[in-house]
């Protein structure tokens, strides 16, 4: 009990912070068009990428002959940006296709 | 104060992100809310690499390595990757963002030293604590498990969709397997955490059990239920993201993670509202298995059309509505549907196109496939008004569509997919139904509407049979 008392408290701004975003996640799409699903799924999921930060400063804190940590940190690094640039590139070919022939 | 400078940073991109979501959600902004998306994940890339840290030592090569690396094969592949490929490589894309996810927790957790708390991480870590019950740990064991259901399970999503994996993987009484791997899985992080130094093998086994989770967790839910499951493996990658972002206290992780978690559980609800189904049935479900239909045994005849005469009928209709589904995205046969109502509109014919909410493979696949080939925003019907529509119709087209013109979905309390709701097709004077066969829909069940009174089939290939039909069309 006092290990989770603990956590709350020494945790506090970023349980706030993660409680606020999740309504603010929630609002911002509670009325969104079908038609946009797709693109929005794609979109979001090019956001969830953001993980690479995490490998990111992974790498930064390791030293330099820690291979083990840089190696997966870099594997990290590389499927991240895989996610993130291969989503926003495929949901801006979606979305550039409604575009077109609105004119 | 740095720190402090780096925090206000991250701050911007945060709100640049919440505002390319927000304008992802309407179709006239949806483009440059995309844009604007990403270029708040360029800002907070930069941040990130340029941010001054204390005893860093940076290894600036190995992180640009990983960037040019991940970026080229992401564009290329998403250049590459066909519109009706779409859905197979969301989930791989998303797959991989789960991976980073569950390496970071792995990497964290093997490099734990309960001794030793850095500067960047103090922030969670309980100083006090000997052991490895704390808030970094937990963070990190939390990250791993997460990434690795996500990106097994996207995996095993991407090989269904693919047609790779279709019914290969069963797994003998899914539910218990799932329940065992679940337990397993919060016992051994329990044990790692109380633990008075980390453990290898335990670490290793968990990883290992997470990985496996996936796959029993997606592998028996089949059938129609597949987008369902994409969209909730990726809000599981965002609060993976959100999870790996409390071990550094990183707030753009945090929150960018948890407004995907958070948008992708609703739009996961909205779909599963959609065919009338919650969210506990499709995950415990898993379609298809269940009994048969009670029709099916009868001895039922169909009626076949021919591309000349459906061509004449056509010509003499007044209003026809196309229905189509993931047949029609497997033929790539978008444009060639394009053109056949191109040609139909020009005779005086008022065309149509009615579009289930989970037609294809995922909510608004059939709406991007149709766009793609140039088909006019209004000519697209959701659910509601399309069915208020059918009556009036001279002839329904329903294109490599199965599931979602299911009557039994409304008659048969048997039927796995009752209670869905459907495009009445029925209520047409005349159906005709392209297929390659009499094979079943993805849900596996068979289908009544094809041995209907007003229902003629059309078999074949559908690029090849509208094909045949324009032609037809253009020579009658």
């Amino acid at each position: 009990m006092d290990v989770i008392l603990n956590f709350i408290a020494e945790n506090l701004p970023m349980i706030t912070i993660l409680t606020l975003a999740t309504f603010v996640g929630i609002e911002i799409i509670a009325k969104v068009p079908t038609v946009l699903h797709t693109p929005l799924m794609s979109g979001s999921n090019a956001i969830s990428g953001v993980v690479v930060i995490g490998a990111i400063l992974l790498i930064r804190d390791a030293k330099p002959d820690e291979y083990l940590t840089l190696i997966i940190g870099f594997l990290g690094i590389a499927l991240a940006m895989i996610n993130v640039v291969g989503g926003f590139a495929v949901t801006n070919r979606m979305l550039e296709m409604f575009k077109k022939k609105k004119k | 104060m740095e720190r402090h400078i780096t925090d206000f940073l991250y701050l911007i991109s945060i709100v640049v992100f919440i505002f390319g979501m927000k304008g992802l959600s309407s179709p006239a902004t949806a483009r440059k809310g995309n844009l604007t998306a990403a270029a708040g994940m360029g800002l907070a890339i930069l941040i990130a690499l340029f941010s001054p840290a204390e005893g860093s030592f940076d290894n600036h090569i190995w992180i640009i390595a990983g960037m040019v690396v991940g970026s080229a094969i992401g564009l290329v592949s998403a250049k590459r990757v066909a519109m009706t490929k779409m859905p197979e490589m969301v989930s791989l894309f998303n797959g991989l963002g789960g991976a980073t996810a569950m390496l970071i927790g792995f990497i964290e957790l093997k490099n734990y030293q309960p001794a030793v708390i850095s500067t960047v991480k103090s922030l969670l870590s309980n100083g006090e604590a000997a052991n490895l019950m704390n808030g970094e740990v937990f963070s990190s064991i939390f990250a791993l498990i997460i990434g690795a259901v996500s990106f097994s399970g996207s995996l095993i999503a991407w090989g269904k969709l693919n047609g790779s994996l279709r019914d290969n993987i069963k797994l003998p009484a899914p539910q218990i397997v799932n329940l065992v791997t679940l337990t397993a899985i919060i016992a051994l992080s329990v044990m790692i955490m109380n633990g008075e130094e980390m453990n290898f093998a335990l670490l290793l086994i968990l990883t290992v059990l997470g990985l496996f989770y996936g796959v029993a967790f997606v592998s028996p839910i089949g059938g129609g239920d597949m987008p369902v499951v994409i969209s909730l493996l990726n809000s599981f990658t965002g609060v993976g993201a959100a999870v790996a972002g409390l071990i550094y206290g990183n707030n753009i992780m945090i929150i960018g993670g948890i407004l995907v978690g958070a948008s992708g559980t609703i739009l996961t609800v909205l779909m599963c509202e959609a065919m009338n189904r919650s969210l506990i049935s499709v995950i415990i479900g898993g379609l298809g298995s269940s009994g048969s239909s009670s029709g099916s045994d009868r001895e039922e005849v169909v009626k076949e059309a021919t591309p000349a005469d459906l061509a004449i009928q056509l010509k003499y209709s007044e209003r026809v509505v196309i229905v189509p589904g993931y047949g029609l995205a497997v033929a790539q046969a978008q444009h060639v549907c394009h053109e056949l109502e191109q040609s139909l509109e020009a005779e005086g014919v008022d065309v149509k196109y009615a579009i289930h909410p989970v037609a294809g493979r995922m909510p608004g696949h059939m709406n991007v496939l149709l766009a793609e080939s140039d088909v006019d925003y209004d000519k697209l019907m959701e659910l509601e008004p399309a069915n208020d529509a059918f009556n009036n119709t001279d002839v329904v087209l329903v294109i490599g569509a199965n599931d979602v013109v299911n009557p039994a979905a409304k008659t048969d309390t048997g039927s796995p997919i009752y209670g869905m709701p459907i495009l009445d097709v029925e209520q047409a004077k005349n159906v005709i139904v392209f297929k390659r066969s009499m094979s079943t829909g993805y849900a596996g069940i068979q289908n009544p509407l094809f041995f209907g009174e007003r229902t003629k089939m059309l078999f074949g290939d559908a690029k090849a049979s509208l094909g045949k039909l324009k032609e037809e069309l253009n020579n009658a």
